[in-house]
C-alpha cells in the first residue's frame, strides 16, 4: 500500500498517476521520434548531429520498457515509474542529454516518494526537483543556450498558474508556452555551456537542440497530463 | 553516405565483434560494449579505464593492454558512454588497487563517468578521475564547457598506464595523470567534415577551399574557418596557440602529428616535417614522437599537434613497454 505524503493525491480527474505518467511518456517518444530529424539537424549546426538519433533510441528504449511492463495497468507507485524511466534515459541515450533528462526524472522520483498519484502541486514540485537537480549536474544557469532555458522557464509559469488558482492542466499549458518562448529565446544566445560553447560566438543565430527536446517534453505533459483546462483557447 | 557498414544502428556492435576477432588477447564484453585486458582483472594494480564515443579509433579500446588501459568503454559513434558500462568496466577491471577513470573534458563524458564513479563508490570500489583537457582551441574556458581533451588523452593514457603497471598507488597513478596533462597542449584542424552514420549527412560543410581551424574530435566545428594554406603555414597555425600557451623554451618534448582520420600518412608526415622545423628554430627538443591516425574523428581529413613537455620521469615511464593494438613498443615476440 503506497504512503499518502503532501502533494499525494487519489487517482481522478486532474491527478497525476502511473497510468497518466505513461501517457506522457508515450507522448513525449512520439513526439521525440517525429522531430528526431529536427534535433539532429538543429545539433549539426552548433552541436556534433545526435541530439535527435540519441534521443530518440532512449525514448524507443523506454517505450519498450512500459508494454513490457504495462505500469498504467498495474499498482506501479509514481516514484517507481519515474525512476524506471530515469534509469533506462541513463542507460540508452548517452552523451550529457542522457545524464542530464536521467537526472530530471530521477529527482521526480525521489521528490514524489511512493504514492499512487500526485495533486497538480505536487507534480509542479516534482517537477522543480527534477529541474534542480539538472543544474546541479550540468552547472549550468539560464542564458546558457541549454535546456534549462526551457525547463526553467516551464517550471516557473507551471507554479505561478497554480498559485493563481489554475488547474494542473491550465499551469501545463502555460508551461508549455513558457517552455517554447523559452526555446526561441536561445537563438541569439551564445552558448556557455555543452559543446555549442566551443563555437563561442558563432553559436548564436541557431537555436538550441536541448531547449528544443524540452520543450516537446513539457508540450507533451500539457498534451496529456490534468485533464482538459478549465478555461481558454485551448480548452474545450 | 558511402561506408562499409551494415546497418547504421548496429555500427559500433559490429565494429567491436571485428576488435574479439582481430585481437585474441582481448577480452570484449558485448552486451556492455566494453573492452578489457585479457588477463584483468590484475590482483593489487591500480586499474585504468577510459572509454567515450566511438569513432575516434584506435582511441580507446587500440590502448587497451598491458602497459596502458585495463579497459575501454565504447559508447555511440560521438556520444559518451553511459554509466552502466563504466560502472561494468570500473568492477570487471578492480583488482583491489583502486580504479582511475581518464575522462576526455566534454561534458557527456564527464556527467556519465561522475554518475558511474559514484555507483562504483557504493559497491566499494574506490575511484579516482582525471579529466584530460588539453586542447588549446578553446580560448576562454570560464565562458564554455572548457577545454576539451583531444590527441592528449593518448600521453596521459600511456604514462599513467606505465605508472600503473609499475606498481604506483592510485593517487600516485592520478596524480601523475593530472601532471601530464597540465603539460600537455594539442590544437587541430580539420580539412573536411565527416559523416556519424546514424545522421547520414557530414556533420558541417566546408569549402573546398576552406580549413576549420581549432575543431574538437567529434565532428564539431571549431573557432574559425581560414583559408587553406600551404603545409608550413598550417603547421604554424597549429604551434602558434600551443607556443603562447605553455612555455616549452629550452624544454624537451613529446611531440604527436596525429591525423584525424581521413588525412593519409603522406600528408602527416609532410606536417611533422614543418613542426620539426618550426621547433627547431624555437629551441624545442623533439625527444620522442608519434606520427599516424590516433585520436580520430571518423573519416575527417584534418590533423593535429600535440606536445608534452618532458621531464626524465615521464620520458622513462613513455618508454615503458607497451602492448596494445595500436601502440607497441618494448616488448618481445
Amino acid at each position: 500500500m503506497a504512503t499518502q505524503t503532501a502533494g499525494s493525491a487519489e487517482p481522478g480527474e486532474g491527478s497525476v498517476d502511473a497510468a497518466a505518467l505513461t501517457e506522457w511518456l508515450r507522448a513525449v517518444a512520439a513526439s521525440i521520434a517525429e522531430h528526431a530529424t529536427e534535433l539532429t539537424d538543429l545539433d549539426a549546426a552548433i552541436g556534433d548531429a545526435d541530439h535527435g538519433s540519441n534521443l530518440d533510441r532512449g525514448m524507443s528504449a523506454l517505450v519498450g520498457v512500459l508494454d513490457e511492463s504495462h505500469p498504467e495497468t498495474g499498482d506501479s507507485t509514481v516514484d517507481a515509474l519515474l525512476k524506471s524511466a530515469a534509469m533506462t534515459l541513463i542507460s540508452t541515450v548517452g552523451g550529457a542529454s542522457g545524464a542530464l533528462y536521467g537526472t530530471l526524472f530521477l529527482r521526480m522520483a525521489a521528490a514524489a516518494g511512493p504514492v499512487n498519484a500526485l495533486d497538480a502541486k505536487g507534480f509542479a514540485a516534482a517537477l522543480r526537483a527534477g529541474v534542480d537537480g539538472v543544474v546541479a549536474r550540468g552547472k549550468a544557469e539560464l542564458q546558457d543556450k541549454t535546456m534549462l532555458d526551457a525547463l526553467i522557464p516551464a517550471c516557473d509559469a507551471l507554479d505561478a498558474a497554480l498559485a493563481a488558482g489554475g488547474s494542473l492542466a491550465d499551469g501545463l499549458q502555460a508551461a508549455a508556452a513558457a517552455a517554447a518562448a523559452g526555446r526561441d529565446a536561445t537563438v541569439p544566445l551564445v552558448a556557455r555551456k555543452g559543446r555549442a560553447s566551443y563555437l563561442g560566438e558563432r553559436s548564436a543565430g541557431h537555436q538550441d537542440p536541448g531547449a528544443t527536446s524540452a520543450t516537446l517534453i513539457v508540450e507533451a505533459a500539457a498534451a496529456t497530463l490534468g485533464g482538459p483546462p478549465s478555461a481558454g483557447p485551448g480548452g474545450g | 553516405m558511402k561506408k562499409i557498414i551494415n546497418d547504421p544502428k548496429n555500427v559500433v556492435r559490429d565494429a567491436l565483434y571485428g576488435v574479439a576477432a582481430a585481437h585474441p588477447q582481448l577480452r570484449v564484453d558485448h552486451a556492455q560494449r566494453v573492452v578489457l585486458r585479457g588477463d584483468a582483472p590484475r590482483q593489487g594494480k591500480v586499474a585504468l579505464v577510459s572509454g567515450g564515443g566511438s569513432g575516434h579509433e584506435p582511441l580507446h579500446a587500440g590502448f587497451v593492454g598491458p602497459g596502458m588501459l585495463d579497459a575501454a568503454c565504447a559508447g555511440e559513434v560521438f556520444t559518451s558512454p553511459v554509466p552502466d558500462q563504466i560502472l561494468a568496466a570500473t568492477k570487471a577491471v578492480d583488482g583491489g588497487a583502486g580504479v582511475l577513470h581518464i575522462v576526455k573534458n566534454y561534458t557527456g563524458d564527464v556527467l556519465n563517468f561522475e554518475l558511474a564513479a559514484e555507483l562504483a563508490e557504493i559497491e566499494g570500489i574506490e575511484v579516482k578521475a582525471v579529466v584530460v583537457d588539453d586542447d588549446v582551441a578553446v580560448h576562454n574556458s570560464l565562458y564554455t564547457a572548457g577545454r576539451r581533451g583531444v590527441a592528449g588523452t593518448l600521453v596521459v593514457e600511456k604514462i599513467a598506464g606505465a605508472s600503473a603497471e609499475a606498481g604506483a598507488s592510485l593517487s600516485e597513478v592520478a596524480d601523475l595523470a593530472t601532471r601530464v596533462n597540465a603539460v600537455t597542449r594539442t590544437m587541430g584542424m580539420a580539412l573536411t567534415s565527416c559523416t556519424v552514420p546514424a545522421a547520414g549527412r557530414p556533420t558541417f560543410e566546408l569549402a573546398d577551399n576552406e580549413i576549420e581551424l581549432g575543431i574538437g574530435i567529434h565532428g564539431e566545428p571549431g573557432r574559425s574557418r581560414v583559408p587553406l594554406a600551404p603545409a608550413a603555414d598550417l603547421a604554424q597555425m597549429l604551434l602558434d596557440p600551443i607556443l603562447e600557451d605553455l612555455d616549452y623554451g629550452g624544454s624537451e618534448a613529446v611531440v604527436i602529428v596525429n591525423g584525424m582520420g581521413g588525412t593519409p600518412q603522406i600528408e602527416l608526415y609532410l606536417l611533422y616535417a614543418e613542426v620539426a622545423r618550426i621547433l627547431a628554430a624555437a629551441d624545442i627538443g623533439i625527444v620522442r614522437s608519434l606520427v599516424g591516425s590516433y585520436v580520430t574523428s571518423l573519416e575527417m581529413a584534418g590533423a593535429s599537434v600535440t606536445l608534452t613537455k618532458a621531464d626524465a620521469e615521464l620520458l622513462s615511464l613513455w618508454d615503458a613497454p607497451v602492448d596494445t593494438a595500436a601502440l607497441r613498443w618494448g616488448v618481445r615476440g
